[in-house]
């Protein structure tokens, strides 16, 4: 049972371990999960349903904006507003999927329905000034307010987004083993096989579009109250759409550990690369490009699947 | 498996065109509870079509189809497999990374809910096609001959009344077909009426209670399977084939 | 208002035919490799690039350039299909899709570390040109634009249509097995239809630099606008990745006349996911199926 006890481990040192950390170190810590938990998200509808959306930054903004615009306008908690963001982001991914699976898209015009999506949706933040448009919205963030998800320090932050993390890879893996995911992996591989066997491949789809949209929004919620800054190009933008699918097929789409994995390779790479080459804007990203380019090439089933290949493995791969 | 109730299938008048083309025209059948029908006709002749009309696939042009007296026409196929009517398809189609049982298992989610009992009912329907040794085996490293049983098995998962076989003998060898034979009348001893479409002539007569010959999609014969095989129309429409094949 | 109207139509033809020139780039790699090449845009970025340095270092007219900077991209078209995208022709579609992700996100990002993000712009003596048609400003860059790019398309479709290597690349579009049989080198003509389509943007990016602005991310828009392009003319179709340029360009133009900000995106956006839904083989159809 070593991969048990190595899990153990791990889990133990990202429990104990951070507050010993110095404060650049649990920075790194903290975008590495965040990024990991925006690929788990993005893994249930794209790694696990095979549907590559390439605008999950559509729900990602839908859950930061309005949690922030609770918090300012009406004084909601951004932990409520968490949930109101994650309603309403699924609300709006079961209608976006709805239009798309229901006329058949599927593949890369799937995905690019997913891109206009998303792009629309920047270009309405843009526009609207009750929104704040190009210039955003700032988030208070003085002192500690802990009911109002404003911690003073980095640390509460952290542990934060480590329960996220946790709890959404625990998702994937009750999804991986219920019903629904053998029903999410049979439509997958092959829907009209699928759909012969008894399974409503269009209730499966919009179940996962749902569970995405809303965990995505939550990870919104999370930025805007850690970085006290949204913009629409910042919440809406290609950034976050890849940002968050790149740990998920780099680790492993359709894997729990995947995201996770994919992030603490990628994340880190990325903020060398920056500290690196200071002021050069855009290496790290160079280098993402030449990652995924190699990974698919060589590693089509991402790092997992390479790892469970050098040993014969039982049970479900992606 | 329970034993068929009702009428079983009637199809009437079913016609589908694909633009200019004509698939299938004015085609009649029935399927009696408890009954085996093999549909056979040339290549070409519409077969498959039929198939995919009745399971869901496409919309037919015109004409009924009724299973145990509910209407399919318009339903999407997982409903019509909730209905009691599963299909195969002629090129098989497993679910590459899922094992043999796990393949399995998606079909009999259909009347099971929780995970350990369709994981039970697919061990046994597992072991009841013949695959209980590869149980574990992912599908894509599964022979030719064990992945249609594997079609076939995931079909029965769901607890059809009525199961479309569609040339599941093709590409098999002599042995092969044997075994399939045997587990069609298994299938066939535990209540689930079959229509089955098949090139290999001798399995199909062997089995078959009635024969429907289809030929540039309509039918120009239904009856026993000594009759029909001499039916003068029958033989020519395969000797035309085989005509033209002769004379290339 | 109908000055207004006029104006914006006249606009938006004429970047219609810059559309309809890029997206006929990327119709053609899709008729033939059959995958929806995301780096397209980014082609286009760095033929701008191209475009601007051999302005301002060597003082080569943006249009003249087009006489190196095509059979530059030619090449690096053909190359980039060797080494990246032929490795990879059997790989799953949604895999394929993501190398030209990857190769979007390296180029982008290579010109970011190299040029800076900044805006910069290419001044010609006739970059400010313009003359009045009744009472419609026509701008002169623009419209040289318009009629190179619709030259260059022209010039691709002769060949397409009149020569052996044209014939072939159609071939290959409809049939690949059928054409490895008659003796088609496949692998030569896949190469070859990246890297016209990879010329074909080079040269559109160099049309457009008198009188647009040249950064990183200047291919996103138009990458987007390709799409919409080649989803609305049909994706493969030729023919309807012109008309389908013309149409998304007053479609933007007409937006950005009547709506207020950068809302004019919406409009195009729109008309992308409704004909994606209703109509995706295209207005005019599509062709090799969806």
């Amino acid at each position: 049972m070593a991969g048990r006890l190595a899990i153990a481990v791990g889990l133990a040192g990202l429990v104990a371990g951070p507050p010993l950390l110095p404060k650049y170190v649990l920075e790194v810590l903290i975008s590495i999960l965040f990024f990991a938990y925006l690929g788990a998200s993005w893994n249930i509808l794209g790694g696990y349903g095979g549907q590559f959306s390439f605008g999950h930054a559509a729900f990602f903004g839908i859950g930061a904006y309005t949690s922030t615009l609770l918090f300012l306008q009406l004084g909601v908690s951004p932990w409520l507003g968490m949930l109101a963001g994650g309603g309403l982001a699924a609300a709006f991914g079961l209608f976006a999927g709805y239009l798309s699976f229901r006329y058949g898209l599927r593949g890369p015009y799937f995905s690019l329905v997913t891109l206009a999506f998303a792009e629309m949706l920047r270009v309405v933040a843009v526009n609207w000034k009750a929104v704040g448009s190009s210039l955003g919205l700032v988030v208070p963030r003085r002192g500690s307010a802990p009911l109002h998800f404003v911690f003073a320090g980095k640390l509460p932050y952290y542990y934060v987004i480590l329960g996220m993390v946790l709890g959404a890879l625990a998702i994937c893996r009750a999804i991986e083993r219920s019903r629904m995911g053998y029903a999410l992996v049979a439509v997958r591989e092959n829907e009209d096989a699928a759909e012969a066997a008894g399974v409503n491949a269009l209730a499966t789809k919009l179940s996962a579009m749902a569970a995405s949209s809303f965990l995505t929004a939550l990870g919104g919620t999370f930025y805007a109250q850690y970085f006290a800054y949204i913009d629409p190009s910042l919440t809406f933008g290609p950034a976050i759409s890849i940002g968050g699918l790149l740990p998920a097929i780099v680790g492993g789409a359709g894997t729990v550990i995947g995201p996770l994995l994919g992030s603490f390779v990628l994340t880190p790479v990325s903020e060398l690369t920056r500290a690196a080459l200071r002021g050069r804007a855009g290496a790290d990203i160079m280098l993402y490009g030449l990652i995924l380019i190699l990974v698919i090439s060589f590693l089509p089933n991402g790092l997992v699947g390479w790892l469970r290949g050098r040993r014969p493995a039982a049970g479900r791969a992606a | 498996m329970s034993a068929a109730v009702g009428p079983g299938l009637e199809i009437r008048g079913l016609t589908k065109r694909f633009g200019g083309l004509v698939a299938v025209s004015r085609f009649d059948l029935t399927v009696a509870p408890g009954e085996i029908v093999g549909l056979i006709g040339p290549n070409g002749a519409g077969k498959t079509t039929v198939f995919h009309l009745v399971a869901g696939f496409h919309p037919p042009s015109e004409g009924t189809i009724r299973f145990e007296g509910t209407s399919l026409v318009g339903l999407k196929p997982h409903a019509i497999c909730r209905l009691g009517l599963a299909r195969t398809f002629q090129l098989v189609q497993p679910f590459a990374g899922l094992t043999t049982l796990e393949n399995v298992m998606v079909g009999a989610f259909n009347r099971s809910r929780e995970v350990a009992e369709a994981r039970r009912r697919a061990g046994e329907i597992v072991d009841f096609v013949g695959l209980g040794p590869r149980r574990d085996v992912p599908a894509r490293h599964l022979t030719l001959s064990d992945r249609k049983r594997l079609e076939v098995a995931r079909g029965l998962a769901t607890e059809p009344r009525l199961l479309l076989l569609d040339e599941v003998m093709s590409g098999l060898n002599p042995t092969e077909i044997e075994a399939i034979i045997g587990l069609i009348r298994r299938i066939h001893g535990c209540g689930v009426s079959l229509l089955i479409i098949e090139h290999v002539m001798r399995a199909i007569l062997a089995l078959s209670h009635r024969l429907v010959v289809l030929h540039h999609g309509e039918k120009i014969a239904d009856g026993a399977p000594a009759v029909v095989a001499r039916d003068p129309r029958v033989v020519e429409a395969y000797l035309g084939e085989a005509g033209e094949a002769a004379a290339r | 208002m109908t000055w207004l109207f006029f104006q914006a139509v006249v606009s938006g033809l004429l970047l219609g035919g810059v559309y309809g020139l890029v997206a006929s780039g990327l119709s053609l790699i899709f008729g033939v490799l059959r995958i929806i090449n995301f780096a397209h845009g980014a082609v286009m970025m760095l033929g701008m690039y191209a475009s601007y340095w051999l302005f301002v270092l060597l003082g080569v007219d943006p249009y003249l350039s087009i006489l190196l900077t095509g059979p530059l991209f030619f090449g690096i078209g053909v190359l980039i299909q060797r080494l990246v995208i032929e490795p990879n022709r059997a790989a799953a579609e949604h895999n394929q899709l993501l190398i030209t992700l990857g190769l979007a996100l390296f180029f982008e990002n290579l010109a970011l570390v190299l040029w800076q993000g900044d805006f910069r712009t290419l001044r010609v003596s006739y970059s400010g040109a313009s003359f009045m048609l009744g009472d419609v400003l026509v701008e002169v860059p623009r419209l040289i634009a318009a009629g190179g790019a619709l030259l260059i398309a022209l010039a691709l479709w002769a060949f397409l249509r009149w020569t052996d290597a044209g014939k072939a690349i159609r071939a290959l579009s409809e049939e690949q097995e059928g054409a490895r049989l008659v003796g088609i080198d496949v692998a030569r003509m896949r190469g070859a239809a990246f890297g016209i389509g990879s010329a074909c943007v080079a040269v559109a990016g160099a049309l457009v630099t008198p009188f647009f602005y040249i950064a990183p991310d200047v291919g996103e828009s138009f990458n987007i606008m390709a799409f919409v392009v080649v989803v609305l003319g049909g994706m493969g179709n030729f023919l309807g990745a012109l008309l389908g340029g013309f149409i998304v360009g007053l479609a933007e133009s007409l937006g950005a006349a009547f709506l207020p900000g950068s809302l004019k995106q919406l409009v195009v956006f729109a008309l992308f996911v409704i004909v994606l839904l209703l109509r995706p083989q295209g207005l005019f159809g599509a062709r090799g199926g969806r």
